[in-house]
């Protein structure tokens, strides 16, 4: 019989993960994932069938491997570029329960700095923690962010 | 001590900050020069306002802007599609301010005056407060002259403006071969990806047409593809060729196999796209697959419009000066309307790989545009130089200006569409 997952528990890995984005290892956060997970980052608020629509990011496996070569490689200016990121994930409230999964649903307050400006990215974010052989996975992470639908410039790092 | 040779010129001499094969660096900074852009062209000529799919039924709006001003795009109960300004005839509050939607007219919401979707003026709150001579005929919401050419809609204040079809000229059958890309299906369009960046609005103006940067500033694009599509999309040194069609449109070829998508419907399919031909291939059609599957990667050309639309691959691109430093850009994402949804879900994943604050191409023409922008800083006096490729000029067919796919003859075009404009 699996052991359920608590809060504390799914609150630590999401502490983990915005530790790891934030200093940029994104090797380590790939490894966070179970490979069927999905990374959205939607632009119509409340849309729920994302597949089917037009979104900022829809990575599976594949695309968030080659989202990180990307963010890796010398060649990418806006990467380079890249505003260095510091972010908050917290207010977290379990949205459902499974005997192996827990649904959180989360602020975050992510505040950048690039060439002179600093600037506040808020977003919900909902999140799908599963426990494997492996430990706890992100299995899926929805990011809404608050001005999604205005114009939103260049996310030189990842959400 | 330097001195900016905009301060020296009049209006009059606008002319002379465009040379043939170069434009002076104040085209990109000078707050004056921009406004009488926003007069000059954005006030004059034909200016796309929406895809004829954005507002399908009677009562459908969108939102948008014409040069700096706020205006509504609406479609009355008959089918006529009207662009009104945004401003109400009382107080100048706008009357909408939603981004799309339905309705059966406008209300503004300060003091209720009301307004048809044709924008003639319905009625106002306690009338008697006016004298008698007060007409509702007077009142109506001010329109803009309004044409539209295969499903693309353009506005202008100018009564005196050549027709649409005029204007657009040489252009038309580009425009023709570009809806191809509905696959035999209308061609819809499906949300887009709307950015700002701190730069003049010829910045990307220019960039539709500039295959110079594509393996440089895409690098990072072109590394993340299949080896079959890379190849596609090395096409520097291939057979394309860029062409000013006149009235300062242009069109760059980039994969001339690709210009008619109803031809070679039987050549092999893509690597890329075999996953979603076999999925089709349960629904439809041998034939049809082709068709769609050849379809969804999107036109080999980029198509410019002066001054605001670009046709390019498999979206629409929007330009909207803010101000002299600043531009918006929306990257509006097309599919195939009432098509198969796999290949629709396949055109949107295509959008996001290359589209977006989170593309993976985007984001670094931005980071190029901004760059550029910060650059004019330096050197006040300096050239932009448009002088890629000019041994094409007068050689192409019927002696138009042709050059290789990497020449500069599309700027060229558009620069000399802004100096007859501008000292019109
Ligand atoms: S401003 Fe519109 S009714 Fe007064
Ligand atoms: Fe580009």
């Amino acid at each position: 019989m699996t052991q359920k997952i608590t809060l504390e528990e799914a609150a630590a890995l999401l502490w983990q993960e915005a530790d790891l984005l934030d200093h940029r290892e994104y090797d380590a956060w790939l490894n966070l994932w179970s490979d069927d997970g999905i990374y959205v980052v939607p632009i119509e608020k409340g849309v729920e069938d994302f597949a089917n629509r037009l979104n900022y990011a829809y990575d599976d496996g594949e695309m968030r491997r080659m989202r990180v070569a990307r963010l890796k490689s010398s060649y990418s200016m806006s990467a380079i570029a890249a505003a260095d990121t510091i972010r908050t994930v917290s207010r977290f409230v379990v949205t459902g329960e499974r005997s192996n999964e827990i649904d959180i649903r989360a602020a975050q307050i992510l505040v950048e700095y690039r060439r002179d400006k600093t600037r506040p990215i808020a977003a919900n974010v909902d999140v799908t923690v599963r426990r494997t052989e492996n430990g706890l996975k992100l299995v899926k992470k929805v990011i809404w962010l608050a001005h999604s639908e205005e114009a939103v410039s260049g996310v030189g790092y990842l959400l | 001590m330097q001195e900016a040779l905009i301060d020296k010129v009049s209006d009059s001499d606008l002319g002379a900050l465009v040379k043939e094969d170069r434009v002076h660096t104040s085209l990109y900074n000078d707050e004056h020069i921009f406004k009488l852009e926003m007069e000059k062209i954005f006030g004059r000529t034909w200016v796309w306002v929406a895809h004829e799919s954005e507002v399908p039924n009677p009562g459908d709006f969108v939102t948008t802007h014409v040069g700096l001003q706020p205006a509504i795009v609406v479609r009355d109960k008959r089918g006529t599609v009207h662009v009104h300004l945004n401003r109400c005839r009382h107080r100048a509050a706008t009357v909408c301010e939603a981004r799309k939607g339905n309705a059966k007219g406008f209300v503004c919401p300060y003091h209720g005056w009301s307004y048809a979707q044709d924008g003639s003026m319905l009625g106002v709150p306690l009338p008697k407060g006016y004298s008698s001579d007060f007409d509702k005929a007077d009142y109506a919401l001010v329109s803009l002259r309004v044409e539209s050419y295969a499903g693309l809609i353009f506005a202008t204040f100018n009564d005196e403006a050549p027709s649409l079809d005029e204007f657009l000229g040489r252009a038309k059958p580009w425009i023709d071969l570009f809806m191809k890309q509905g696959g035999g299906y209308p061609v819809g369009t499906s949300g887009e990806h709307k950015f700002r960046f701190p730069g003049n609005w010829k910045i990307q103006l220019e960039n539709t047409t500039d295959a110079y940067h594509f393996p440089i500033v895409h690098k990072s694009f072109l590394n993340s593809l299949d080896a079959q599509a890379e190849e596609l999309f090395s096409f520097l040194d291939g057979d394309g060729f860029v062409e000013d069609l006149g009235n300062g449109h242009s069109v760059m070829v980039m994969i001339p196999e690709l210009v008619d998508l109803e031809e070679n419907l039987d050549a092999p399919i893509p690597e890329r796209f075999k996953e979603l031909a076999e999925e089709l291939a349960a629904d439809y059609s041998d034939e049809e697959v082709r068709r769609i599957v050849r379809a969804v990667g999107g036109s080999g050309f980029n198509l410019n419009l002066f001054p605001n639309l670009a046709c390019s691959m498999a979206f629409f691109r929007v330009l909207r000066p803010v101000s002299v430093e600043e531009t918006e850009i929306r990257h509006i994402a097309i599919t195939m309307d009432g098509g198969p949804e796999a290949a629709n879900r396949k055109r949107l994943r295509l959008h996001e790989h290359f589209q977006g604050p989170m593309g993976f191409g985007s984001p670094d023409d931005a980071e190029a545009w901004e760059r550029v922008q910060r650059g004019s800083k330096a050197g006040p006096d300096m050239w932009i130089m448009l002088n890629r490729g000019t041994d094409g000029d007068g050689n192409g067919p019927g002696g138009v200006n042709r050059g290789d796919v990497s020449a500069e003859t599309g700027m060229r075009a558009a620069y000399d569409m802004w100096k007859r404009m501008m000292t019109a």
